[in-house]
């Protein structure tokens, strides 16, 4: 037995062979985006004369498919291929990609479909592919009526975008703002939406009253927004699916910038009593109006973070523009921006992490986040004169108005929108019918 | 002779795969807001009889937009909530439809009992790890059980290039991806396993197995690795971290 004991510890104390595992750490990659193949959606004779009809349109698949291409390419995520390097046709690569063909075009991703006319409706089947790793990572299917196709496209794109990322999309989603024609010194104003991607344009309101600030509910497809009437600010609801409008309230002296509440049950508002700026929320419940700030300084432009727990606005209560938080009944105010020049139109994102905001410096105007707390200012943007971000439901992208400046004469001035993401690099010019100004992003429709 | 039909291969069909159908609702259709729509509806009576008014209704659209989307006040049907279509016979229970391949495999028990074992191998590189950057006489042997600096480098540029980041990770999360290799000789990869496989299916945790993905990805695209040429022995297994927060980050 002793000489077991011994035997046994002599081979324990012999060295082992074995190898350790080797580790390496790999810390960098590439961030371009990724190369992704959007296969036109194939479509039988039958469905393509039946859409033809219906839609005027010779290639109802190929249309969608270019719908998701650009979404994808507008996300700077992605870098759709080019069609005519694609080897297989659309209806053989639905039922079965040859992998080999698209990973030679560099492909690493691949959407696959097909579009069907059935029982009078539009009925898409789509597949996306892991190239690389040959298997299809989802599929699905989506019935409407066929004047919807382009609202299939955007659904398709979110769902991808979702599968890669691994972060909601935003791509079936709108823009409210307020759209802008005529001389700078006599402007009609009207309110507009249209689909993210600026197509499906749709005015509101006609252009008689001064609109401004429109705003989404973050429930549902509710706007909220100012206009003048007989010279006195009027905040209104408006209803975009069926069209209702609603007076919420006339509001004395200057109002500004009513904002929902997460929940959609409240709105927040700042507007001047006594001569004093400070901020009110009106329970649209009941209508009523309570007083969230106190102070002889002008606050403004309040925002509720996502959970409803805090409000973020500016004041100039320090001397100068600068952006605070406070908890949802007005205490415990901190001031959060602490950098040079003033802040002001600060909006909490909705993933509850960031708070944008424009930023006037040494007479530029800029786009910025920064954290919750203050901490980790990023300036996304410059220009001669921006403002109003508005967040992507998803949290990744802002949408803001840009001016430009006049020259001697008065003339070439021009509003337009532009979107960023919040690498600051995918910088785009939202395309509009008209000037347009105070964008607003709804949130996802079909969720 | 053979009969033709004896000489035909069988048709190569993939396995069917079933769709998760959804109505999509008719919420594009926008209505005007009802004073614009007296006033539109005027506008059109006023344009027949070719007056021209001060009220435009919206401007039309370049050509790629759908001429046929009819007007919202045409189409005031009610809005219904995006629904599942309970008519597909193919339709599957809602769980099992979610997922693509890798989530079926992620939902197998099986991997829960991998992922275990997977631990204790990693606690014990861990152990190994740490000794060895402890003693000298470890050190000194490091070409017999590491990689040498130079040897790491290659493999590491090798992978950078490959490895496209997913640009839409939380950057303020855990980004960390450990997979184990098992390879040939001349680099190709036998096998390759996510360690923290478990970590896929929790709550909240969906770019996780995104950022695994685009690991595999890089793996795949690199192959054949950029292995030494000598000592198989001392790296058929290997452990590459993938961490994109330092990127990310920026």
């Amino acid at each position: 037995m002793r000489y077991f004991k011994v035997i046994l510890i002599l081979l324990l104390l012999i060295p082992s062979k074995a190898f350790a595992l080797i580790e390496v750490d790999i810390t960098r990659g590439n961030l371009n985006p990724l190369p992704i193949a959007v296969s036109p959606l194939s479509l039988d004779a039958n469905s393509k004369t039946e859409f033809k009809k219906i839609l005027n349109k010779d290639d109802i698949g190929s249309e969608i498919s270019k719908v998701v291409e650009n979404n994808l390419r507008a996300s700077g995520l992605f870098n759709p291929l080019d069609k005519d390097a694609f080897l297989q046709k659309p209806d053989i690569a639905h039922l079965k990609p040859r992998f080999e063909d698209w990973s030679l075009i560099k492909a690493q991703a691949l959407i696959t479909g097909k579009v069907i006319f059935q029982d009078e409706k539009l009925r898409v089947e789509f597949r996306l592919w892991d190239v690389l790793a040959g298997k299809e990572m989802m599929a699905l299917a989506f019935t409407t009526v066929p004047s919807n196709w382009r609202r299939v496209g955007h659904i398709i794109t979110d769902k991808v975008y979702e599968r890669l990322t691994g972060e909601k999309g935003y791509f079936d989603t709108r823009i409210i703002y307020v759209s802008e024609e005529g001389p700078k010194t006599k402007r009609i104003k009207k309110l507009a939406i249209m689909d993210q991607d600026g197509f499906n344009t749709k005015y509101l309101t006609l252009g008689n009253e001064l609109v401004l600030t429109p705003r989404f509910n973050p429930t549902n497809q509710m706007v909220t927004y100012l206009s003048y009437f007989r010279n006195l600010p009027r905040v209104y609801l408006l209803d975009i699916e069926t069209g209702i409008q609603e007076v919420v309230g006339d509001f004395p002296g200057m109002t500004f910038a009513p904002r929902f509440s997460p929940d959609g049950k409240k709105i927040i508002m700042s507007f001047a009593k006594d001569g004093n700026s400070d901020i009110y929320t009106m329970d649209l419940e009941n209508r009523i109006v309570e007083r969230i700030t106190n102070h002889p300084s002008i606050d403004t432009s309040p925002s509720y973070s996502p959970d409803g727990k805090y409000i973020c606005f500016n004041s100039d209560r320090s001397g100068y523009q600068q952006i605070y938080i406070m908890k949802s009944d007005g205490s415990n105010v901190k001031r959060i921006s602490f950098g040079k020049g003033l802040y002001g139109t600060p909006v909490w994102s909705p993933r509850g992490d960031l708070i944008a905001f424009t930023k006037l410096h040494k007479g530029k105007f800029y786009i910025g986040v920064m954290r919750t707390d203050g901490s980790g200012e990023r300036l996304l943007t410059e220009n001669y004169y921006q403002e109003a971000p508005s967040w992507s439901p998803n949290g990744r992208v802002l949408i803001f108005y840009r001016e430009t400046k006049t020259d001697s004469e008065g003339k070439g001035f021009s509003a337009k929108l532009w979107s960023i993401d919040l690498t600051g690099y995918n910088e785009r010019l939202v395309n509009t019918e008209s000037d347009a100004s105070d964008p607003s992003w709804s949130s996802l429709l079909s969720n | 002779m053979s009969l033709p039909f004896l000489a035909k291969k069988p048709i190569d069909l993939p396995p069917i795969v079933s769709v998760e159908l959804i109505q999509i609702s008719e919420k594009t259709n926008l209505p005007f807001a009802p004073k614009a729509k007296k006033i539109i509806e005027e506008i059109k009576k006023k344009e027949k009889e070719k007056i021209t008014s001060e009220q435009a209704p919206p401007k039309k659209v370049k050509k790629e937009k759908p001429d046929a989307i009819p007007l919202p006040d045409d189409n005031i049907e009610k809005i219904k909530e995006i629904e599942e279509k309970k008519q597909n016979p193919e339709k599957l229970d809602e769980k099992i439809k979610q997922v693509s391949e890798f989530e079926k495999k992620e939902l197998f028990d099986p991997n829960n009992i991998a992922a275990l074992i997977d631990k204790s191998k990693e606690e014990f590189a861990e152990t190994t790890q740490k000794t060895s950057k402890v003693t000298q006489s470890q050190d000194k042997n490091a070409d017999a059980f590491g990689l040498t600096l130079s040897e790491e480098d290659a493999l590491k540029a090798q992978i950078f290039g490959c490895w496209s980041i997913p640009l839409g990770l939380p950057y303020n999360e855990n980004l960390l991806v450990r997979i184990k290799l098992q390879l040939k000789p001349d680099g190709t990869v036998i096998k390759s396993e996510i360690l923290d496989h478990a970590r896929m299916n929790k709550p909240g945790q969906g770019f996780y197995k995104v950022l695994a993905e685009s690991a595999l990805r890089a793996i795949t695209m690199c192959q054949p690795l950029r292995v030494p040429t000598k000592g198989y022995e001392r790296w058929k297994d290997l452990q590459l971290n993938f961490d994109a927060r330092e990127m990310l980050e920026g």
